[in-house]
């Protein structure tokens, strides 16, 4: 049975911090209704001083433009501070909307977690 | 006549049950489970996009759905009532800001959706999307 039907919560976030990194998990849809949830959230966060990011998206269920404009938003904010925001995804429908968008040349994309917090430029 | 027609009040909050029905219309009608998602997607750009342009004009009324299931295709049509792009107020930063968005959202629907058009009815914008759906026979 597909998911289309199925209820699930909004959106749900979670944040821990790894060395210098911090990790926002992010369950559930970004979309026009639940995006000011994610931009507070980030937005609470470079002005707390984090500036590394790791945006896990791997319990989304669904992303639309507007969640990639809170995206992208975060992006410039760090990036004011030298700061960077890595992306953790490996779910094609996810993947496909970046691409769409020419965004995957924007951000960087990894596999896990581990990964994104092991990267350097 | 349509399928299903849907009209909501311009919040956020309704957009994703527009989706839902929409998938569900969809499914019912036939099309391919393999671009539901994509529908779904597609149908929720357009719905943000015209709550966004609602929004920005200071529109009340609400934002319009039609589904339409015909032999062999499967239409959705998202109409708002805001002035075409032309008249849209220029060098507001709000304005500008809601322009990026609706940028965006275009783009993504225009990437997953083979047929699509943005036209202008007799009330504001319209966009029109169309998959393909399987056999008569099926359903």
């Amino acid at each position: 049975m597909s998911k289309v039907l199925e209820e699930s919560v909004d959106l749900s976030l979670s944040t821990r911090t790894v060395g210098d990194r911090t990790v926002v998990e992010v369950g559930g849809e970004i979309d026009v209704y639940t995006a000011p949830k994610l931009r507070e959230q980030l937005v609470e966060l470079v002005n707390e001083g984090n500036h590394h990011l790791v945006v896990d998206m791997e319990r989304v269920d669904f992303l639309d433009s507007t969640g990639l404009g809170v995206l992208v938003g975060g992006l410039k904010r760090v990036r004011a501070q030298e700061g960077s925001l890595r992306l953790v995804c490996n779910q094609e429908r996810i993947l496909k909307i970046f691409r769409i968008t020419g965004l995957t040349k924007v951000f960087p994309i990894h596999e896990s977690v581990e990964e994104a917090i092991a990267a350097t430029d | 006549m349509a399928t299903v027609e849907l009209r909501f009040s311009a919040s956020p909050e309704h957009v994703r049950t527009a989706r839902l029905v929409a998938a569900a219309v969809a499914r019912r009608a036939g099309v391919d489970e393999s671009v539901l998602d994509e529908l779904r997607l597609a149908v929720g750009e357009a719905c943000s996009r015209a709550v966004g342009l609602h929004a920005v004009h200071g529109l009340t009324s609400p934002v319009r759905v039609t589904l339409t299931e015909a032999e062999k295709a499967f239409t959705i049509e998202v109409g708002d009532d805001a002035p075409s792009a032309v008249a849209v107020p220029q060098g507001k930063p709000a304005a500008e800001a809601a322009e990026e968005t609706d940028e965006l959202g275009l783009a993504v629907i225009s990437g997953l959706v083979d047929d699509v058009e943005v036209v202008a009815d007799d009330r504001g914008g319209l966009i029109r999307m169309s998959w393909p759906t399987l056999d008569a026979s099926f359903s």
